[in-house]
């Protein structure tokens, strides 16, 4: 698992209180983890801030797993192949 | 004094009933940004009689009817004080005249001023409140949104827009313990009343039980009460204070 899964999934672990076996790659923050839109809202904000990336409105609004976050960091930090 | 490193935004703090407001949390303690719109040596009189009682402030032009000038505006505050605690929402114009008269520019400036411009502020302001997981939004409306007022279609409009933001805004940010609620001044004695002519102003007052117009700092002492510690259960409301005009 590289760096970047691994920090996410920290993340992601704290600010919606979940164990690490729940964050597997096709959890859905709504569905799966229990997140509320704010918890997603302060999700994003919090990658925003660790990988010193900037998620758009349009583009929070198409985050639904923890694949999708992975996905949207890789992108903007131009290591997706 | 128990205001000490918090900040605060005031728009409209150049006057009036956002001068007090400025005033009174500046004296316990916050920095207060004092925004104005085009009034400059009104809001840098306000500063001077902020720092002439000990207190910390700036001023801060920007047009609250524009979305993008409010996104940068927060964004400067947040970046130069690292926080943003209180947002009170004051700034308002009015344009009176009867809705069979009123023009389409009249309804719309009063609505982007008084209505949109509460959106503005609070939608550049929530999300570092959320990341702060606190803060207060005080929101000014009037007694005018409850009781109506002939003349004044689109500023009773507008301020009843305001608490229909403020209530719903307290149910989503609960959570992340932020409170907004609502405070309607009903008839204070600011620019906005000045113009009431003696035997107008003899007519409202029969009307108060408590027999005098408010005064700013009538409604500045509720908004302080409102960002206080001791008001940490008191989110959603609409809080009127008018000497008994409106019950």
């Amino acid at each position: 698992m590289s760096s970047i899964e691994e920090k996410v999934i920290e993340i992601i672990m704290e600010q919606l209180d979940v164990t690490k076996e729940e964050c597997v790659p096709e959890a859905a923050f709504i569905d799966d983890l229990g997140a509320d839109s704010l918890d997603i809202v302060e999700l994003v904000m919090a990658m925003e801030e660790n990988f010193a990336i900037e998620i758009s409105d349009d583009e929070l609004m198409k985050i639904r797993t923890i694949q999708d976050v992975i996905d949207f960091i890789k992108k903007k930090r131009g290591t997706l192949n | 004094m128990n205001l000490e490193g918090k900040v605060a935004l005031v728009t409209g703090g150049s006057r009036g009933i956002g001068r007090a407001i400025s005033m009174r949390l500046a004296k316990d303690g916050a920095h207060v940004f004092v925004n104005y719109a085009r009034n400059e040596k009104a809001a840098e009189e306000t500063l001077r009689m902020i720092l002439e009682q000990g207190g910390s402030g700036e001023v801060f032009p920007f047009d609250v009817s524009n979305y993008k000038s409010v996104q940068e505006a927060a964004g400067a505050i947040v970046k130069k004080k690292g926080r943003l605690d209180i947002l009170v929402n004051n700034a308002g114009v009015s344009v009176d005249g009867l809705i069979a008269m009123m023009k389409e520019e009249d309804w719309d400036r009063v609505i982007a001023n008084n209505l949109k411009g509460v959106f503005n502020c609070c939608r550049a302001v929530v999300r570092q409140m959320i990341r702060q997981h606190g803060g207060r939004i005080v929101n000014i409306s009037s007694v005018v949104a409850a009781t109506g007022n002939a003349g004044q279609v689109n500023y009773s409009a507008s301020k009843a827009g305001v608490e229909g933001l403020t209530k719903s805004m307290a149910r989503e940010l609960g959570s992340r313990n932020i409170c907004i609620n609502a405070v309607a001044p009903g008839f204070i004695e600011t620019d906005m009343t000045a113009f009431l002519k003696e035997d107008e102003r003899e007519k409202v007052k029969s009307q108060i039980p408590l027999e005098r117009l408010g005064t700013p700092e009538d409604v500045a002492g509720v908004v302080r009460f409102l960002v206080s510690e001791e008001a940490g259960y008191l989110t959603g409301q609409v809080i009127h204070v008018n000497g008994g005009l409106y019950m």
